[in-house]
């Protein structure tokens, strides 16, 4: 089971990434389980979903833009947001959307090239959880929140940026 | 100068710590070379042909003596004894270990300084005219704005993993010094309606290998909306730019793609959702920022004393240094020194830790303790009595830094070239100096006038080649080292790129090339018309003609 840590915690992971490249059978083979779907799939399959007997979330690649899941988002408990490769950082950006936007209030899942190095920033843009990369050290990845103190900005985490604080 | 509180003091602190782990991971072979590149990057720290090569972020070029003591002391301690000014006012070490790297960023720290963000495909250092605060003719001092720039880009969690390096300059001179118009973006303090101060910002500039003027996307915008604006521009940046070809991914090529226009349709919604959330400016943060650059305590005193007019006189080494190094002062009896980094046989921008501690003397001496970086890798003393120009002339001659050819063609700016950098495809510091030696009589030069000659070993153009009066581009030619030239070039208000003459030289051609290019420039101008308006007038042709003439 990958690992999943959250800003405190190690976690337990309930739920499974679908790959990319997944047709819909998977849902009759596989009933009762906790999926992340891919965006398409989401679209492509949405009323083998409706009928599908276990949970249902989407996750979001980093060349997709949230826009398209907009009037679904509420009814969604996760959003996953990929990270093809660690210096891809396209997905900062889609957490902002979804939070800022989207004013979406459930759990944002960064998956992917998840690394101990980014996780703090991955944190200030609305990320809740991450499911870092299989060679990482969960223990180690948890230092990383605490990798700074306090920043300038106005974030996801801390709205009030540092010059309306000091 | 801004001083740094106890936040800026912490967030520094955690960076070394942060950085210092990293390293230690990657020398433990935990982090493996690829994870660890950018890291190293945002830190400054470059893998170079001989050596790490490490980067010293200055914020808008401004050091005070404090700065520079430590900076001589690195350059001594971690370093070959020097140092080398870089094209974007900052500083860079050629020969520090990496295993000293982090020891090297704590001293930075001790005295308000890092390398954050001056590499890698992040926003780097804020740049701005070197005058700022002193100019004659400024419409409001930079620097509190690129400070406000500086601490919302540093760390900016959102946008550290960008499609490509990030450049913003900010003027707020009449004469632009900045080369604002190739900057990602381009921010100008202008006058809007009522009087009120604001700024027109441009966007997709840049130099490289494919040069553009930046265009303007907003012609005012409110002070308290400038990190918004910013925040906007850069998340339709990050999103959308190009990732699959790191030779199309800077916001140029993205602008040019989707059209001014469109793309300022993309920028205006997202504003939208940020223009006035708890990153608007407060009045109170500008005035906060502004009160560090305060003027500093200036005396009241004449112009023209007779202590200067008496050595003007009588010296005439002193008159030609103070006829090209020193300009105008917005306040009475002061004057703008620029002390000139382009001695002949030492490569542009290099300075010695020596000579560091000299500017530290010399700065407390005669100009508040403070200097500034400019970006043709000149050093700049702002606030000078004119009644001690003479005593600061004669201490500068004593540190060999009184060279009298700043503004003419000898004041070359020029990348580190293949003699130094992993990138280059030709050296260009032999370039610069062969034409140096060339031009080695200063009546000469003073008669040849306002020119300047920009040197680039490639095409990432770190020499700025593209916007020389006269540009030098240093090109691969099987596996020979060859000299593009072009001609026109500006990175004034009216910026333009230079047009490429023809075939390549070699690089034993090259004075002879550039001395052909200044023969016609004599021969065609009319009165005190400077290279490039004769340039503008006669076109590229009369120079082409004669160049490759002689070379048949």
């Amino acid at each position: 089971m990958p690992k999943l840590i959250s800003k405190d915690a190690v976690l337990d992971n309930p739920w499974t990434v679908m790959k990319a490249s997944t047709g819909p059978e998977i849902l009759q083979a596989v009933p009762g389980k906790n999926f992340i779907v891919p965006l398409q799939f989401w679209t492509l399959y949405s009323e083998e979903l409706n009928d599908y007997d276990g949970s249902i979330a989407v996750w979001i690649d980093s060349d997709e833009s949230p826009e398209k899941i907009a009037d679904a988002l509420h009814s969604l408990p996760l959003i996953a947001l990929n990270f093809p490769v660690f210096s891809d950082g396209r997905s900062y950006t889609n957490a902002r959307e979804l939070r800022q936007r989207y004013a979406y209030k459930g759990e944002i899942r960064a998956i992917g090239d998840v690394l101990r190095d980014q996780l703090y920033y991955m944190a200030q843009c609305g990320f809740d959880s991450f499911e870092i990369r299989h060679d990482q050290e969960a223990e180690l990845c948890l230092e990383a929140f605490k990798d700074f103190k306090t920043g300038y900005q106005s974030t996801i985490a801390e709205p009030t940026p540092l010059f309306r604080r000091r | 100068m801004y001083r740094y509180d106890g936040y800026d003091h912490q967030m520094l602190a955690d960076r070394v710590a942060q950085f210092r782990d990293q390293t230690n991971r990657y020398l433990d072979g935990k982090l493996s070379e690829s994870e660890f590149l950018p890291l190293r990057l945002q830190n400054g720290l470059y893998i170079q042909r001989l050596a790490p090569m490490l980067r010293i972020a200055v914020p808008y070029g401004m050091l005070s003596s404090l700065q520079l003591r430590k900076l001589a002391y690195i350059a001594n301690h971690y370093d070959k004894g020097y140092a080398h000014f870089t094209t974007r006012q900052n500083i860079q070490f050629n020969w520090p270990a990496l295993v000293d790297v982090p020891d090297l960023l704590a001293d930075l720290a001790d005295v308000e300084m890092h390398a954050i963000q001056t590499s890698g495909n992040c926003i780097r250092n804020t740049t701005t005219d070197q005058f700022a605060g002193a100019a004659v003719d400024e419409l409001e001092d930079s620097r509190a704005y690129c400070e406000i720039i500086r601490q919302w880009s540093s760390f900016h969690p959102e946008f550290a993993y960008l499609p490509r390096k990030f450049k913003i300059a900010v003027c707020g001179t009449v004469d632009d010094q900045a080369a604002t118009q190739v900057h990602d973006i381009g921010i100008y303090i202008v006058k809007g309606a009522n009087e009120e101060i604001g700024f027109r910002i441009l966007v997709g500039g840049g130099l490289g290998r494919t040069p553009v003027i930046g265009k303007e996307i907003f012609d005012f915008v409110e002070k308290k909306h400038l990190l918004t604006v910013l925040e906007a521009i850069l998340r339709v940046y990050n999103r959308e730019g190009r990732r699959d070809n790191k030779y199309k991914a800077r916001i140029k090529i993205l602008v040019k793609a989707t059209g001014v226009e469109e793309f300022k349709k993309k920028v205006l919604e997202e504003w939208a959702l940020v223009k006035d959330s708890s990153l608007t400016l407060t009045d109170e943060e500008i005035e906060r920022c502004q009160k560090f650059f305060d003027a500093p305590d200036y005396q009241e005193l004449g112009n023209s004393p007779a202590k200067l007019i008496d050595k003007l006189q009588s010296n005439l080494l002193f008159a030609a240094w103070h006829s090209q190094n020193v300009k105008p002062h917005k306040v009475t009896g002061y004057s703008i020194v620029t002390v000139c980094f382009k001695e002949t046989g030492v490569a542009p921008g290099d300075v010695t830790d020596r000579q560091l501690e000299h500017l530290a003397d010399l700065a407390d001496q005669y100009s508040f303790g403070e200097i500034r970086i400019s970006h043709k890798q000149n050093i700049v003393m702002a606030d000078v009595r004119q009644d001690q120009l003479f005593e600061l002339y004669k201490a500068l001659e004593t540190g060999a830094m009184a060279s009298h050819n700043l503004g003419l063609l000898t004041d070359v700016i020029c990348c580190p070239g293949g003699d130094f950098c992993a990138l280059a495809n030709a050296k260009s510091i032999p370039i610069a100096e062969s034409i140096q030696r060339k031009f080695n009589d200063h009546e000469e030069l003073t008669n040849i006038g306002e020119i300047n000659l920009n040197i680039s070993g490639c095409m990432n153009a770190c020499g700025h080649h593209h916007v020389g009066n006269i540009g030098i581009l240093g090109v691969d030619k099987k596996g020979e080292e060859y000299y593009q030239v072009s001609l026109g070039g500006s990175s004034k208000n009216n910026a333009s790129l230079g047009k490429i003459i023809g075939p390549s030289f070699a690089q034993e051609e090259i004075p002879g090339v550039v001395e052909t290019i200044v023969g016609v420039y004599k021969d065609k101008r009319s009165g005190d018309e400077k290279f490039i308006d004769t340039f503008n007038r006669i076109g590229l042709d009369p120079f082409k003609e004669k160049v490759y003439a002689k070379a048949d």
